[in-house]
């Protein structure tokens, strides 16, 4: 179980996150919220890669907030970028017997790539480089999360730039994921289709959580809040 | 052999014994060791150190070994390997030097190869020098390439240095002509105090003619790197030189491209870019659960791949 305890994020004198406090702990976990709202920071809070201005984060009831990536990774908990790093000389094998840990063979690399539709014939030696395409990159992405089986997986929007057959494929890896996890999902999403196989869904606006409930409870609201902004618009 | 030179043997021919096909292996100015095959000779040059290494025509799938070590303090040579690649010749080339110093003297190791490659001839060279030994004489490397290409050859040329030298000048130069193509991949890592300069001159003479150089290093502590490169575009023909190094610590590099053409045919770019490890490549290899130091280590080992 992840939980944070009032979080609150200040940078340039702008208060990105304001006094957030959450147990996440059920299997998928959607936020969302309008841009701009502090999604994208909160998940980086929870992995390390930002330190809050006050509060703390608890794994397991075990306070991490001073662990750094390394730790926090070690202890459990993985994360997708939003936008997938690439490198210069690192093939997509390499990254993920990183992620899975040394000894991966290839058949438990091959199963990863294939998990994410990837055929390991075509990626196994291939760099992990620009020269892949967004949809490519970001399937990979995904991948190297799995590969870590963490009991925390985030993922930051891992359906934006990726096609429409991609993201046909993306909802079922996140629904095996579901099927095959023991620890929890925790996904930034804008996405109907993937707030429709949440178990809870966070609303965040402006910093704050304006709801964290039951999908059933909120999931009407937050689609005729859409059309509603649509309308006027 | 004693376990320095067969360590040095391996850094740089990747060998744990004897290869097998055609080699010849200098260790301390002297002839260690030589193998000749039917279609491949070496022969020791009478007027000056060093061998020719004949190639005869059509031959296929065989491969020259020519490493160079040095273990005895205080040695300096110049050496001058001349290749004959016969026509439509398909062959890899296996050169490097290592230097083993513990002495108080300088060692110094300046090979010249100059490689003729026939009409349609297929030539992989591979050059990799490692130094090491903590004795204060300075281990200094100065190769030198030349490579003239006839028509519609090809030459590969695979270059490294990782490790433990402390000065050298690489210069290569070469000559292409009609539908003869260069590629180069150079690879280099400079620590501590050590100097490492680059220098490729290509003149582009025959048209559809085309050369590639990719140079990839990374500079670390007080080192100094400078990589030079003129592309001379005299006909139609591609050129195309990429050098790109990550900074680390105090080092310096400079990169000084050059290109030249004399004719609205002739197509050359260079690209070239300075920098440190990116943050986020960090960050996303510290997520797998690398610390920031084993991170650096996999990024710069890619890189130099």
């Amino acid at each position: 179980m992840l939980e944070l305890k009032n979080i609150n994020y200040i940078v340039d004198d702008k208060q990105i996150l304001k006094d957030v406090s959450l147990k996440i702990d059920d299997k998928f976990v959607v936020i969302t919220g309008p841009n701009g709202s502090g999604k994208s920071t909160l998940t980086k809070i929870c992995a390390g890669i930002i330190k809050p201005t006050t509060g703390q984060v608890f794994l397991d009831n075990i306070d991490i907030t001073n662990k750094n990536i390394t730790e926090r990774s070690k202890m459990g908990i993985s994360f997708g970028f939003q936008q997938p790093v690439t490198f210069k000389g690192l093939k997509v094998s390499d990254l993920l017997k990183l992620a899975k840990g040394k000894e991966a063979s290839f058949s438990e690399i091959c199963d990863i790539l294939s998990e994410v539709g990837l055929c390991a014939r075509d990626y196994y030696d291939r760099n992990l480089d620009n020269k892949l395409s967004g949809g490519e990159l970001k399937r990979i992405e995904i991948a190297m999360v799995i590969a870590r089986n963490s009991k925390i997986s985030i993922f930051d929007e891992p359906e934006a730039g990726i096609d429409l057959w991609s993201f046909q494929r993306l909802i079922q890896v996140f629904e095996k994921m579901i099927a095959n996890t023991k620890g929890s999902i925790l996904i930034i999403s804008h996405q109907e289709r993937i707030l429709n196989i949440a178990s809870k869904i966070i609303y965040l606006n402006d910093g704050v959580v304006e709801r964290y409930e039951e999908k059933e409870k909120i999931l009407p609201d937050i689609i005729k809040n859409i059309n509603a902004t649509c309308k006027k618009l | 052999m004693t376990e320095i030179e067969k360590n040095l043997l391996k850094e740089v021919a990747m060998l744990d014994a004897l290869p097998k096909g055609a080699y010849n292996i200098r260790a301390n100015s002297g002839l260690a060791g030589r193998n000749t095959t039917a279609n491949i000779d070496i022969q020791t040059k009478k007027d000056k150190p060093g061998i020719d290494i004949i190639i005869k025509p059509g031959t296929k799938n065989e491969s020259v070994h020519i490493p160079v070590i040095i273990s005895q303090t205080g040695i300096k040579e110049c050496v001058y390997n001349d290749f004959f690649i016969g026509e439509d010749a398909d062959i890899t080339i296996i050169a490097g030097c290592g230097i083993h110093n513990c002495g108080n003297e300088d060692s110094d190791h300046d090979g010249i190869h100059t490689f003729y490659v026939g009409k349609n001839a297929k030539v992989k060279y591979v050059e990799r020098h490692y130094a090491n030994g903590d004795g204060k004489g300075k281990k200094f490397m100065n190769p030198t390439t030349v490579a003239k290409l006839e028509e519609n050859a090809f030459m590969r040329m695979e270059t490294t240095q990782i490790s433990g030298i402390d000065d050298t000048t690489r210069t290569t130069k070469a000559e292409l002509k009609k539908g003869s193509k260069l590629e180069i991949h150079e690879s280099v890592m400079t620590t501590g105090e050590q100097k490492a300069v680059s220098d490729f001159d290509a003149n582009l003479i025959g048209e559809e003619s085309s050369c590639n150089i990719i140079s990839h290093t990374v500079a670390r502590d007080k080192s100094f790197q400078h990589f030079k490169s003129k592309l001379n575009g005299l006909t139609s023909c591609k050129g195309h030189s990429e050098c790109d190094s990550i900074i680390m610590d105090n080092a310096k590099v400079l990169a000084t491209p050059e290109l030249y053409a004399e004719t609205t045919e002739a197509s050359l770019i260079h690209e070239a870019a300075i920098g440190k490890i990116a943050g986020e490549q960090l960050i996303k290899l510290m997520t797998l659960g690398l610390t920031e130091k084993e991170a650096e280590e996999q990024i710069i080992a890619g890189f130099l791949r």
